[in-house]
């Protein structure tokens, strides 16, 4: 047996050990959360309009420095996070109005001037915020971490969670149990045939990439107190984004929810423990992925 | 095709005595970074213009090379082995990409790509240990190929110019041989193509391997250019801008990448210092080409070349 002192520093240190682990996990499990929200409506559009959207990681970036802009002039989280939401909505609208559509039918055209603006977005940006980064707190009611059984779980990473979880099960509502989503499914299975059945398809592409841009805007809102808005926080974002829906398959929601909590773990895993190799063992998965199942975990055609 | 000839050696001859005729130093090296830019251009373009394939991920090739050159010769190693090994390197890893990249076709090739270039800029960007993180690497001096030293602003711009010619012919005899013929099958009637017995996957696959191993040359030049490298020459704005340099000059051509290399160095190097806003400027000349010129310059003055020819023959023919 081992004698006082030396039991109770062990016993602390498997606490902190443990602690490691269950901060690690929750932070993996709020960055998945995050993810869901930046790459199921990129996923979604993807599917409908067959073009990945390049510029959705500077939609993200540019709601976390809406949001941080918003409380700022000292608006709450919430209004920030809903002014971000509508406001990245309003950019997805015009984007695809102006710019997407005078392209139809030109799917290559099409992804090079998402590219494109998603350089305007990102440079533009950087004249407005500066290279600074922008700080945007916790909702102060959400700061003091919950204690249960002796360990501290970060309150704000808990909600991010649960508000992924609420937008996972509005959507699936929405594509499984709405007539707008049935007309969405219809558009992503055959779109030739759901526009002769009379489906608008053309009015479901902004709808959708509208709410993409939406759900891309409220979730750097969300990702801003723990990743800060930054310039670069847009191609951090996009490859996540996109080996999300490598590994789920474009235009499946299953899919991008496993595909972000997947990748969730594996990143934040990756860079708590081995921060050199974050980036490579993303590359991991992709891979199997690819050599397996090309059209992606839960996705029905090969893109 | 005398004429033709004529043509280019006169050409050959302005190019070989540009830094005698320049003499400004800065000039020759903007000379300098506009045939390397050419050359980048050039082998993208084996994908993009004659398979059809729109890779995002060009600049990892740079990156590759010019990473692999460095550490190796800061490991103590001599110059001409380094560059061997990166560019065996970067084209195997070229060779892998194109594996991946090629298990899907279209947008999800072009997302591969993207992915693969992203996570080489990644690892760039955090193995502090290996790269140096965002400082990035440096080296002291450039080789001396045969003994010539090639510090010197014209000296590198020949010694670049030689490496270019060579690409440049066998990007020419390529296009020109079966298997270019082959390559633009592939791109355009795959499923005949496999009709009539040609393994579309191996000549797609091939042509990837060509196109990284040309980008690595490139990266190489590169290295020695600046003898410095760091995650931001390998960012998806390198990949876009060298692919907006082939559509901006005609993707369908050969010379239409050289052309779009030239004038987005030019205006790259003349907006960036009258306005540090180029990414917007980039972004701005991508949308406008992409949405008003989708086949590029050479093409459109090509068109109004005949354009303007013909009426002329036929008022000679009246």
């Amino acid at each position: 047996m081992d004698s006082g002192p030396r039991a109770i520093a062990r016993g602390r240190n498997d606490e902190a050990a443990m602690q490691f682990w269950i901060i690690q996990t929750l932070n993996s499990i709020a960055f998945g959360g995050l993810l869901f929200l930046l790459s199921s409506g990129f996923s979604l559009a993807f599917g409908l309009m067959r073009i990945p959207n390049l510029a959705h990681g500077g939609f993200f970036m540019l709601g976390a420095y809406l949001g941080a802009t918003i409380t700022y002039f000292g608006g709450s989280f919430w209004l920030a996070m809903l002014g971000a939401g509508l406001g990245v909505g309003l950019v997805g609208i015009l984007f695809e109005r102006l710019i997407l559509r005078q392209l139809a039918g030109n799917v290559q055209g099409q992804v090079l001037v998402t590219l494109g603006v998603s350089f305007i977005i990102a440079d533009l940006c950087l004249l407005i915020w500066t290279g600074d980064p922008w700080t945007l707190p916790a909702p102060a009611e959400l700061r003091p971490p919950i204690r249960f059984a002796g360990f501290a779980f970060p309150t704000f990473r808990l909600v991010v969670f649960v508000l992924a979880i609420v937008t996972a099960v509005a959507l699936y509502v929405l594509m499984e149990r709405t007539r707008l989503g049935a007309m969405i499914r219809a558009g992503v299975d055959d779109m030739e045939m759901a526009r002769g059945v009379g489906i608008p398809v053309s009015l479901l592409f902004t709808v959708v990439f509208c709410l993409g841009a939406v759900l891309a805007g409220i979730g750097g809102t969300l990702g801003a107190p723990t990743l800060n808005a930054y310039p670069g926080l847009d191609a951090d974002m996009l490859p996540l984004a996109l080996i999300v829906v490598i590994l789920g398959g474009a235009g499946s929601l299953l899919g991008a929810f496993v595909g972000s909590f997947v990748v969730g773990f594996l990143y934040n895993f990756g860079i708590a423990l081995f921060p050199d190799l974050a980036y490579f063992i993303l590359f991991l998965p992709m891979v199997l992925v690819l050599v397996f199942r090309p059209q992606g975990l839960f996705g029905r055609v090969v893109s | 095709m005398r004429r033709n000839w004529l043509a280019l050696v006169i050409l050959a001859i302005v190019l070989i005595a540009l830094p005698l005729a320049i003499r400004n130093e800065y000039y020759v090296n903007l000379a300098s970074q506009i045939l390397i830019y050419a050359l980048l251009a050039v082998s993208v373009n084996i994908l993009l213009g004659y398979g059809g394939m729109v890779s995002l991920g060009h600049a990892s090739f740079v990156g590759l090379a010019s990473y692999g050159a460095v550490l190796m010769l800061n490991a103590g190693f001599g110059h001409l082995l380094s560059a061997v090994v990166a560019i065996i390197f970067s084209t195997a890893c070229g060779a892998l990409f194109g594996l991946l990249a090629l298990r899907a076709s279209g947008i999800g090739f072009l997302m591969i790509t993207l992915a693969l270039g992203q996570i080489v800029w990644g690892i760039a960007y955090r193995a502090n240990t290996i790269t140096n993180g965002d400082n990035g690497l440096r080296y002291a001096e450039r080789p001396a190929p045969f003994g010539i030293d090639i510090n010197a602003a014209p000296n590198f711009y020949w010694f670049t110019l030689i490496v270019f010619a060579i690409a440049l012919f066998f990007v020419w005899r390529l296009t020109r041989s079966p298997f270019g013929a082959a390559l633009q099958g592939a791109r355009d009637q795959p499923r005949r193509m496999r009709m009539l017995g040609h393994n579309v996957w191996l000549i797609q696959w091939l042509a990837f391997v060509l196109a990284s191993f040309w980008g690595s040359v490139a990266g190489l030049l590169f290295v020695y250019y600046n003898l410095f490298i760091s995650p931001h020459a390998i960012a998806l704005q390198q990949s876009a801008e060298v692919l907006l340099m082939a559509i901006l000059g005609g993707a369908s051509t050969l010379t239409g990448p050289i052309l779009g290399a030239v004038i987005i160095t030019l205006v790259k190097n003349v907006a960036s210092t009258y306005i540090d806003r180029w990414n917007t400027l980039l972004g701005a000349i991508f949308v406008i080409v992409i949405m008003f010129m989708p086949f590029g310059l050479v093409p459109g003055l090509r068109q109004l070349w005949l354009r303007w020819k013909r009426p002329a023959k036929a008022e000679r023919a009246a």
